[in-house]
């Protein structure tokens, strides 16, 4: 799955984007963001606080109850400033 | 129309050719957002606009599509630029051509609202203190609710 990363989730990530291979029992973008916390480091202290994080599948905004599937574009973002 | 670019926006030929061979238009609204020299307390000296390209585009073509469906209108532009802008600097032009002014300005209004709180970009300002992210302001969330856009 790839996943792309903006703003200063990109900074404290330390990328613009990856390939990952979820584990199995990653379902969902709420299990996703989960089992990225769990990393640690970076992605720890970027998705502290989920309330100022956004998430797009296949270039949709989506919840976090959204399932996730093989072949996703998942991108993850603060809220945007744009205009 | 849509455009995402880097280069700056020629706002009198992009109105002109907006309207041009179509008589049935009666008026073209028009938003031109600039780059502001202050951001909270501090003096900003740039601001740095990084986008998610593909899904800007997508969004933006959906955004336009829902004005269309919404107000009887002849021509929608929006063209948002990405990269480095220093104050004064033109951000985003949103324009709207319609037979009635109404429409037009209505349809104006909505771009602009849903630019502020769903297109994909993001502002970095670099200030005295140092780059920061700008935060999203909640009262853009406010002003995008009088549409009725969100279930």
């Amino acid at each position: 799955m790839k996943l792309l990363y903006f703003a200063w989730l990109r900074a404290r990530i330390g990328c613009a984007e990856e390939e990952v291979e979820l584990p199995p029992r990653v379902r969902d973008v709420a299990g996703l963001l989960d089992w990225l916390r769990s990393r640690g480091g970076g992605y720890a202290e970027a998705l502290r606080d989920l309330s100022i994080v956004r998430v797009a599948v296949n270039q949709d905004y989506v919840g976090s109850e959204h399932p996730l599937r093989e072949g996703d574009e998942v991108a993850i973002f603060p809220p945007v400033t744009g205009g | 129309m849509i455009r995402v670019q880097r280069e700056d926006i020629d706002v009198g030929a992009a109105l002109e050719s907006l309207a041009a061979g179509n008589h049935r238009i009666g008026g073209v609204a028009s938003f031109v957002g600039l780059v502001r020299d202050i951001g909270g307390a501090d003096r900003v000296s740039a601001l740095t606009l990084e986008h998610y390209s593909g899904m800007t585009e997508k969004k933006l073509a959906e955004i336009e599509t829902e004005a269309h469906r919404r107000w009887p209108l002849d021509a929608v532009l929006i063209i948002h630029r990405y990269g480095r802008l220093e104050p004064g600097d033109r951000i985003v032009l949103v324009a709207t051509a319609s037979s009635h002014r109404d429409a037009a300005l209505a349809a104006c209004h909505f771009l602009i609202d849903w630019l502020k709180t769903d297109a994909p970009f993001w502002k970095s300002e670099e200030t005295p203190a140092g780059e920061r992210w700008v935060e999203a302001r909640a009262e853009d969330e406010v002003a995008i609710k009088r549409w009725k856009l969100r279930p």
